[in-house]
């Protein structure tokens, strides 16, 4: 099948570091970084920004619906329609495809808590993990914690009805989102697609999940790549949406692109092996086919090793490209990370600039001119590799 | 050699290899055989305690057991079984060596009770257990295999090991319509060229204690527990919820070109796949039944065919007041006066509904009703609802000449998604 052009003309970002395009690009240009090491001491994570979530979602009964993670990424999302120019068209919203990857929710901390409590001492008659949850959990608590209710939330908050998939899997599931939504644009499969992720980072029960691997990042933030031989990734809450459209759809409707996707592949490195990532890196980059004379690097390195440290090995082979890390920036927003990467590429890409370094370790370099291509590279804590190349539209 | 294209030009998608576990059984042959028998396989729970629950009988695969029997090893199994069926009949590729990319249905994953006690047990009774004293144990590496246990990307993590797929395995949640998203994704990567075959897995564990809970507190399931086997009654007037169960489904999809040139033997055609989402409601249908009409209709269309091509519906059929009620409304707008006439049949009546998994069993069942020409019955149906005048196949199966086959799969957070499967192309 004939390969269709895809631009990204819609983006939705809210994080630690704000919401929005500008603000996010201010920040970015100010080396800003909102890393909190006392909330959840001793582990450090990038808490979401404070904003008023009335503007995306209007109904304090959705609101209500919801947990923090749905409330996020509905609201990227409302920002992304908004930035494509079709919040409230319901024509095209109701033929536009949904691909959300995503977690699940937290879990009611008091309740999980009070029962642990009582088993362990003593309270274990049978039935009686039963009877606390049946009168405890809120009824509505599944639906805030099932994988499939952020698209959910979307379709009912902000009517996109085309189609509606979620993907989990953690970071891998972010790439595969993307992958799949190109995928079928560019095979005529579809039109028009709302893609993206939302992370809620502030959660005692995700840094559990990730403590058992030892994977947070403790007691004192630092730049991701340095982060010493243990490694470790901050968590980071944040959502990021794109509205991505086949160029002939876009152009008919008198929509201006970002940039545009060019590609998006994705691999699952054997990982019981040394330097497998860092070998998939390199069969990925030859198969996105950047031109590394006008190209720079946005990853979302986690900061987890050994796969941060493979994918550093793999960057060194590259010296000339410039490189920014997501994560140093946002934490690690999970899912969200690469969908995050990729809008940061197109804004910048729309801005005519890279973001300035930041990184003392000097694996972050100045780029003096400006790219106009921007690999994505999505390298999973535990799985999953990914990269796009989004590029400039003249 | 029939024609490789479809009406649109796409290369033809056909199934070559087919595994199956439910409460009924392990296997195509024994699921079938028990299915077309109108064998219920809902029973009493006896997995865990079930004092203080409304619901007590499930659909639990009780045959089968795992060292912890939590929810995401009885899951792991549940899909191995069925994909080393499905690989096994295909006969494609070499071990460890499937020739595509995995797509994986599978429940969202989450840290399970056995996993909080076991570290709330070794932080002991003398202070007060919350997630601050647990995240202070649970570093250090003691715990460090739970990380890999509750990842969701880790189920399609050891499916990809195991058979060799290729590529970044795609794990998908669409609720009750997840099987139909899993079939979806692979019939479209072949459509375009990408891949000549793929594997795609459905697998759900969910019945314990919270998942019952939690669809219980949402009014969801049946609680006609005195009678298990005949508790879930698709469109009967005194249906009264669903019954929650187990299973999983695998098929190996290939394009009818590849299948053709390796001479392996095809078990049917998906015809076409159509889905259109629900802005409604979280957990209902929009009254005015439009998603699943046009879900219905985006079948018909994928698929180059009319209502009038379709003799036989697999319904989602619940079992909830809601769903058939609303799955009526939906199959009557499309089909006319046809839906009073065509065979519409629940397995959930006999298999209870197995959620993640369900739209990829249904789908098997459907292409076994292709193969074996014989549609399965609703059982349980003795009191029909006036309101829903489908012929239900009730009670006994039925012969029957069947070219095509609908199956329907909807689901919480507006999921709506119906495939077309036929016994030769279109």
């Amino acid at each position: 099948m004939s390969d269709v052009e895809a631009w990204i003309t819609g983006i939705g970002l809210v994080s630690s570091l704000g919401e929005g395009l500008d603000s996010h690009w201010d920040a970015l240009q100010n080396g800003t970084i909102r890393a909190d090491d006392k909330t959840f001491a001793p582990y450090v994570v990038h808490p979401l920004a404070s904003l008023n979530f009335d503007q995306q979602i209007p109904k304090k009964g959705d609101q209500r619906q919801m947990e923090a993670w749905q409330r996020i990424g509905t609201y990227a999302a409302g920002l992304a329609l908004d930035s494509a120019g079709i919040k409230g068209n319901a024509d095209i919203l109701g033929r536009t495809d949904m691909i959300v990857a995503a977690g699940g929710g937290e879990r009611d901390l008091a309740v999980d808590s009070a029962i642990l409590t009582a088993k362990v001492q003593g309270n274990a008659a049978p039935g009686f993990l039963n009877e606390r949850l049946m009168g405890d959990l809120r009824p509505t608590l599944f639906l805030a914690q099932l994988s499939n209710l952020l698209a959910g939330n979307i379709s009912i908050v902000h009517g996109v009805t085309g189609s509606s998939r979620t993907f989990m899997g953690e970071e891998a599931a972010g790439i595969d989102a993307i992958r799949i939504a190109l995928a079928r644009i560019a095979s005529g499969q579809s039109d028009i697609a709302l893609v993206g992720a939302a992370h809620n980072g502030e959660r005692k029960d995700l840094l559990m999940l990730y403590e058992f691997g030892d994977f947070n990042l403790k007691d004192q933030f630092a730049p991701v790549w340095s982060r010493g031989p243990n490694g470790g990734f901050a968590l980071g809450s944040g959502g990021a949406f794109l509205v991505i459209e086949s160029r002939r759809h876009a152009e008919a409707r008198g929509a201006k692109p970002y940039a545009k996707l060019a590609k998006v592949v994705a691999d699952r490195a054997r990982r019981g092996t040394s330097g497998n990532i860092r070998e998939t890196l390199e069969t990925l980059w030859t198969q996105v086919g950047a031109d590394p004379s006008r190209s720079a690097i946005i990853t979302g390195a986690t900061g987890a090793e050994p796969a941060t440290g493979e994918e550093r090995a793999f960057l060194a082979n590259h010296a000339g490209t410039a490189v920014r890390a997501t994560a140093t920036r946002f934490g690690h927003t999970m899912e969200a990370q690469f969908p995050l990467g990729v809008a940061l590429a197109a804004l910048s890409l729309s801005r005519g600039a890279l973001f300035p370094p930041s990184d003392p370790s000097g694996t972050e370099i100045a780029q003096p001119s400006s790219p106009t291509q921007i690999v994505v590279v999505g390298t999973g804590h535990w799985r999953g590799e990914g990269m796009a190349l989004v590029e400039a539209v003249k | 050699m029939a024609n490789v294209r479809d009406h649109a030009g796409r290369p033809v998608v056909v199934v070559t290899g087919m595994g199956i576990v439910t409460s009924l059984g392990a296997g195509k042959a024994d699921n079938w055989s028990k299915l077309t028998a109108g064998e219920s396989g809902i029973r009493t729970i006896t997995r865990f305690p079930t004092d203080g629950l409304k619901t007590t009988m499930a659909g639990a695969i009780d045959f089968l057991t795992t060292e912890r029997n939590t929810a995401t090893d009885l899951s792991d199994l549940f899909a191995d079984l069925a994909t080393e069926e499905a690989v096994a009949e295909a006969g494609i590729g070499t071990k460890g060596n499937f020739p595509g990319p995995l797509f994986l249905a599978v429940a969202p994953v989450e840290m399970d009770w056995q996993m909080r006690d076991e570290i709330a047990s070794a932080l002991g009774p003398k202070t007060a257990i919350d997630y601050d004293a647990m995240l202070r144990l649970s570093g250090g590496g003691k715990y460090r295999d739970a990380h890999r246990r509750f990842l969701f990307g880790t189920a399609a993590d050891r499916l990809a090991d195991k058979y060799g797929t290729k590529g970044s395995p795609i794990s998908i949640s669409t609720a009750c319509a997840s099987g139909v998203s899993a079939i979806q994704l692979g019939v479209e990567a072949i459509r375009r060229g990408e891949t000549d075959a793929a594997l795609c897995v459905a697998t759900d564990s969910s019945v314990n204690a919270e998942a019952l809970i939690r669809f219980s507190l949402l009014s969801a399931l049946s609680t006609q527990n005195e009678t298990p086997h005949q508790a879930s009654k698709p469109f009967s007037k005194n249906r009264d919820g669903f019954v929650l169960a187990e299973g999983a489904g695998a098929l190996v999809l290939e394009s009818l070109e590849a299948a053709v040139a390796r001479g392996a033997k095809i078990l049917g055609v998906i015809a076409g796949c159509g889905e259109l989402a629900d802005s409604f409601h979280r957990t209902r249908s929009s009254p005015d039944g439009k998603p699943i009409i046009g879900c219905v209709r985006n079948a018909l269309s994928d698929a180059g065919m009319t209502p009038e091509q379709i003799d036989y519906i697999n319904a989602h059929g619940t079992s909830t007041p809601e769903n058939d009620k609303m799955e009526y409304l939906g199959i009557s707008t499309v089909f006319g006066e046809r839906a009073k006439q065509i065979p519409v049949s629940s397995n959930k009546s006999m298999i209870g509904h197995t959620l993640s998994a369900a739209g990829a069993v249904e789908a098997i069942f459907s292409l076994l009703t292709l193969e074996h020409q014989r549609i399965p019955p609703t059982i349980n149906y003795d009191v029909p609802d006036p309101a829903i005048p489908f012929d239900v196949v009730p009670n006994k199966a039925r012969d029957a000449r069947v070219t095509a086959a609908m199956s329907n799969s909807f689901g919480f957070g507006g999921q709506n998604a119906s495939m077309i499967m036929t016994r030769e192309p279109v």
